[in-house]
Parts: structure tokens; C-alpha cells; sequence
């Protein structure tokens, strides 16, 4: 088994609304709510979801970018969320992000030169004499050429502006890389490269990769393992190949089923959905899903589902239904 | 899919200046050439400039030589713009005050706008108790008239050029500290600073080496307009006799000292008169040609 390099428990996020004259907070949106994984050294983790699930919020959240509501997150078996924001600084050279708009997330006043300096000055990974030769040992590993140094943000492509990115994370040798939708904004084309730029990377530098997507044929291609999430909590996880295979959430059913598919023979039900994701400000009792789920009955509104292994599945994979045997085996018919 | 990751655009082909900063400045100048007013605006202040660092080493009389027989004389070929009630030339006194004008104008707005963008920035960042703070105060200060407010700190502080410029620089920091807040907060959201975090920078490396920057245009655009205001406002406490003491050349001390003679001798309101106009519509004329150009929503 390999050694844990990320361990989230029951991290919790809510965000206050305020109202009134007095600007009280009213209520919460409760935008992660009782998340607990765990990433291992190596692997690519993903996380899926619709949008507003709470996805890019767990990323941000681990990395203290928002500061979390309450549950832990070892890092190398040290708690991040007892740092104080210096030691917490020190820290973020181990784990680092790359966003979902190249266009946002680059300074446009400052040379791929100056981003990358800047990198390495904060965290003071390479000492001041040796920088120049790291700027351009990494822009040649993301696939940028020497001539391009000294160029704007405005001079680059989206796919070019992302592998500033990437290298901006790189700059400070990482251990984790939270990729926050890093390929949703680009061509499918220039998708696919970036992806292999990630690929070759992991292999490379030994890199652990947070993939947060909502493409499953992007998570398909590059996750060891992913986490499927509805409305704030985990709702099944698995490795790869068994979640596409046997999913057992009637949810992530219903995902994999939007995913069109090329092969006529082996044409499977869609199934559809009805109604909208309730609000998260006000999430529904028991099973969240419920609202929604074809499957639910009196015991889904009363009873939250804890994540649990069924008897007939292997390695991890853990999902949060009450019926997942019977639904299985066929016993459980769909209720609507 | 290869891969073999390949960088996307060739070498050779590409043309590249040495200096990218050069680049960059070189392009906002060429979006501010478009602009015709900014253009103007910006050629007159240079040449008020150049006038005043140069004019008084040039003019014929001093700003304080007496020519009693010749007092309140009308423009003549000797006295261009005639001479006042103790026969100093007017020409050569407006020229000696371009500097003192064109000075108090830099120097209020300056002041004002270093401590209002602080004021902005701050408020915008951090928001909270310190924004609630710092606007409410920003509020107060912009409940008065800016020229009231000027008035009563110089009374305060009592005449003199010093305490003009403290005085019109207070009344210019809401301003400032309004508008900069509110680009900070756009500028704040943006990925770019979160990735700042993510990377460990300290809050003064953001707010100084990303969010400054990045927000720079409209402090720009009212900078220059708040130097027209400033002018105004200096002039004005001058002319009440709170600002420049005689025998200074400033104009608003002129204009007032030649509303005594506006039946007899008009010429010697008219012109300190005439020269404020010209250099506050220059400045005007160059701020809202910037304003034109620095447009985010204008970009070519």
C-alpha cells in the first residue's frame, strides 16, 4: 500500500450569509458539508460533479485559500489547519494549483520570466544565481521555448497561458497539484496535450494530482481513483475502472449514462434526471439525493446513508446508498 | 495523441523587441496617441512645465520689481499684460507662478492620492471591520464640499503654501480611496491573486506587486483631473487671502488683488484669470482624453 499523502476528514465548509440592517449572518451555504478522503502518494485522485457540488471548494479549502469551517487536513501526516499562516506559507511549497481560466489566473503585467522568479523568490527554493537556468529548464518541461521569456501574458494562446500555469506550480517543486478544472476552458485539441503535459509530469517529478473535473472522459483518461460528489458530500468512490464499470450510487449511474458513446451495439438507457440540485443553503434531510433519485423511499428522507462497501465489491470502492445491493440484484424497483 | 510535447510557435519566425516592459509601456502610449484630447492636453502641460522651470529665468522683470509711476498701466509692447497697483509686470508675475500653480496642484494631488489608494486598497482587500472603518471616515471627509473642507483645515492650520497643499490633499483622498477600493475588489477575485496565495506571498507582495499595478489606470485618469480640482481649490484659498502671502506671485492672490481695479483697470484680474482657465481645461482636456484611452472596455 502506498504511503498517504493527503488526508481530508470530515472538512467542512460553510459559507455565512449575511443580511439584515445589521448584516447578521442569516443562514449558511453549506458548500461542503462532512467530506473525508484520502490521497496517496502518486496517484491521480479526481473529483466529479455538477457544477456547485462543492468540487473546486474542497480544493480551495484544503489549500486554505478559503479558510475551512471545521475537519482536518494532513499533510504528511502534519494538520495544515493548525498552521499559523507563516508555517501554513512555509508549507505551500508541497501543494500547489492551477486554475480553470488561463486568462485569469496570470498576472497580464508580468513576463513568464518575472511570474516564474517570483515563484521561486517567495518560497526561496532556488538560490538567485541558479534561477535563470530553472526558469528555462522548466518552461522547456512544460513546452515553452527560451525565445518566449521574456513575452506577456497577452502574447499567448489559452493552451500557452496553461502551461504558464503549470509552470508556475512546478516552479516550487510540489508535492500535490490541485488541478481545479485546469483543462475545462481549452480545446478539446489543446485538452488532450495539456493532459499528456500532466501525464508525463506525474511520471516524471513523482507528482500526486487532486484532479477536480466535471468532463468524465477527461477523468476517465487520467484518474487512478475518483469521488463522485452531490451537493457538498461524497457519494461514491472508487478506482477508476470500478466506478465506470459497476457504479453503485443511482446517481453516478445516471452521470455515467449522460456520457455519449460512440458504440452503437452497446447502447445503454440514458437515464434522466428530474428537477433541479436543491439548494445547498437549505440541503434536503436524510439521503441528499432523495429529491431526485428514482430509487427513493421514506427511509432515504430520514436516514442520511454513510459511505460503506458492499459485500460483492473490491479495493475501495465505497458508496452512500441504502439500496445499493438491492438496487444491484434487482430487488429495489424504481419508486417514480 | 503523441507524447512528445511540442512548443507551439517557431522560433524563427518570430520577431521579438529586447525589452517587453518597453513593449508594454510603448503600446499604452500608442492607445493614448489615439486619443486626440489626451494629445493636446498632455503637449499643453508640458509646455506649462517647461514654461515655468524656464519662463522665469527669461521673463524681463522680477515678480516683485515696484515701477510706482507705471502703476495699473494697460498692455502695452513693454508691459505685454499691462502692470498692477504697485506697476509690477503682470507677465513676468504669471510667469514666476506657473511653478507655484503647477507645484501645489502636483504636490496636493500627490499626497492626497498616496494616501487614498493606501486608504483603497487597504479597505478593498482586507474589507470587514477595516473597510466599514476606513469608508465611513472616506464618507465624512466627502460630506463636505472639497473647497469648504480645504477652507476650514486652512483655517485651522492657518496661510500658507504648506498647509494649502495639506489641506486640498485631504479633500482629494476619498476620491481616491473610493475608486481604488472598488477595482481592488474586482482585481481581488481574480485567479491570479489566488494563485499569489497558493504560492505563499505575503499580503503587502499582493497588494503592491499584483493589485497596484493592475488597478493603475483610473488612478491615473484621476489623478490628472484631481490636479485641475486641486489648482482650483488652491487658487481659490489664495484668493481669500488664506493661501500664497504677497508679494507671491500666485494667481488666485492676483486675481484677488486685482478685483479691487476691475472698473479702472481690468487687465489685472483678467489675466491671472485667463491663466488658470488655460491650465485647469489643459488638464481636463487631458484627463478625459485618458480616461478615453485607458478604457479597459476600449481595448483595440
Amino acid at each position: 500500500m502506498p504511503k498517504e499523502l493527503l488526508k481530508v476528514t470530515d472538512l467542512k465548509q460553510h459559507f455565512p450569509i449575511k443580511g439584515g440592517i445589521l448584516g447578521r449572518t442569516v443562514n449558511h451555504v453549506k458548500a461542503v458539508d462532512g467530506v473525508t478522503f484520502d490521497i496517496y502518494e502518486g496517484e491521480t485522485l479526481s473529483i466529479v460533479g455538477e457544477s456547485g457540488c462543492g468540487k473546486s471548494t474542497t480544493g480551495r479549502a484544503i489549500l486554505r485559500l478559503d479558510e475551512p469551517t471545521s475537519g482536518q487536513v494532513e499533510f504528511d501526516g502534519e494538520d495544515l489547519l493548525s498552521f499559523n499562516k507563516r508555517r501554513m506559507n512555509k508549507e505551500r511549497k508541497n501543494m500547489q494549483i492551477i486554475f480553470q481560466d488561463p486568462y485569469a489566473s496570470i498576472n497580464p503585467r508580468q513576463t513568464v520570466r518575472q511570474i516564474l522568479n517570483e515563484a521561486m523568490e517567495i518560497q526561496k527554493v532556488v538560490p538567485k544565481k541558479d534561477r535563470e537556468a530553472r526558469i528555462r529548464e522548466i518552461m522547456d518541461t512544460v513546452g515553452l521555448g527560451p525565445h518566449q521569456i521574456d513575452r506577456m501574458p497577452h502574447e499567448f494562446s489559452g493552451g500557452q497561458r496553461q502551461r504558464i500555469g503549470i509552470a508556475r506550480a512546478l516552479a516550487v517543486n510540489p508535492k500535490l497539484i490541485i488541478a481545479d478544472e485546469a483543462v475545462s476552458a481549452l480545446d478539446v485539441s489543446i485538452q488532450a496535450q495539456v493532459i499528456n503535459l500532466l501525464k508525463k509530469l506525474q511520471k516524471d517529478f513523482n507528482l500526486t494530482y487532486l484532479f477536480i473535473a466535471h468532463d468524465l472522459g477527461v477523468v476517465r483518461h487520467i484518474s487512478d481513483r475518483v469521488i463522485v460528489m452531490y451537493l457538498g458530500k461524497i457519494v461514491e468512490i472508487a478506482d477508476k475502472k470500478s466506478l465506470f464499470s459497476n457504479p453503485q450510487h443511482p446517481y453516478t449511474k445516471a452521470l455515467l449514462s449522460a456520457i455519449p458513446s460512440t458504440d452503437m451495439e452497446r447502447k445503454r438507457e440514458r437515464i434522466t434526471l428530474k428537477g433541479d440540485v436543491p439548494s445547498p443553503i437549505d440541503p434536503p434531510t436524510g439521503c441528499r439525493f432523495h429529491t431526485r433519485c428514482p430509487f427513493a423511499t421514506e427511509k432515504c428522507v430520514n436516514e442520511t446513508p454513510q459511505l460503506r462497501q458492499a459485500d460483492y465489491l473490491k479495493g475501495g470502492h465505497q458508496a452512500a446508498c441504502h439500496y445499493m445491493e438491492e438496487i444491484e440484484s434487482g430487488e429495489h424497483q424504481p419508486t417514480r | 495523441m503523441s507524447e512528445q510535447i511540442q512548443t507551439i510557435d517557431n522560433p524563427q519566425t518570430s520577431i521579438k523587441p529586447p525589452n517587453p516592459r518597453f513593449q508594454n509601456a510603448k503600446n499604452t502610449f500608442k492607445k493614448i496617441r489615439k486619443s486626440r484630447n489626451a494629445v493636446l492636453g498632455g503637449l499643453l502641460i508640458l509646455f506649462f512645465i517647461i514654461v515655468s522651470l524656464v519662463g522665469p529665468h527669461l521673463v524681463p522683470y522680477d515678480y516683485d520689481t515696484q515701477d510706482v509711476v507705471n502703476k495699473l498701466a494697460p498692455p502695452s509692447s513693454e508691459h505685454w499684460f499691462g502692470t498692477d497697483h504697485f506697476g509690477r509686470d503682470i507677465f513676468s508675475r504669471i510667469i514666476h507662478g506657473m511653478g507655484i500653480t503647477l507645484g501645489t496642484g502636483f504636490a496636493a494631488v500627490a499626497l492626497g492620492a498616496t494616501v487614498g489608494v493606501l486608504f483603497g486598497i487597504i479597505s478593498g482587500y482586507y474589507g470587514g471591520k477595516i473597510d466599514t472603518v476606513i469608508m465611513r471616515l472616506m464618507d465624512i471627509l466627502l460630506a463636505f464640499p472639497g473647497i469648504l473642507l480645504a477652507l476650514a483645515i486652512v483655517s485651522i492650520l492657518g496661510g500658507s503654501i504648506i498647509n494649502v497643499i495639506i489641506a486640498v490633499a485631504i479633500s482629494s483622498i476619498p476620491v481616491f480611496a473610493r475608486i481604488v477600493r472598488g477595482s481592488t475588489l474586482s482585481v481581488k477575485k481574480l485567479e491570479y491573486i489566488d494563485a499569489q496565495k497558493a504560492l505563499g506571498a505575503s499580503d503587502s507582495r499582493i497588494l503592491f506587486k499584483h493589485i497596484l499595478p493592475n488597478v493603475s489606470s483610473p488612478i491615473i485618469v484621476q489623478a490628472t483631473l484631481s490636479i485641475a480640482i486641486a489648482i482650483i481649490s488652491a487658487s481659490g484659498l489664495s484668493f481669500l487671502g488664506l493661501g500664497a502671502q504677497p508679494p507671491s506671485p500666485e494667481w488666485g492672490a492676483m486675481l484677488s488683488a486685482g478685483r479691487n481695479y476691475l472698473y479702472s483697470a481690468p487687465h489685472v484680474a483678467l489675466f491671472p484669470g485667463l491663466a488658470i482657465v488655460a491650465v485647469v481645461l489643459a488638464f481636463n482636456v487631458l484627463g478625459d482624453g485618458l480616461r478615453d484611452a485607458l478604457d479597459p472596455k476600449m481595448k483595440d
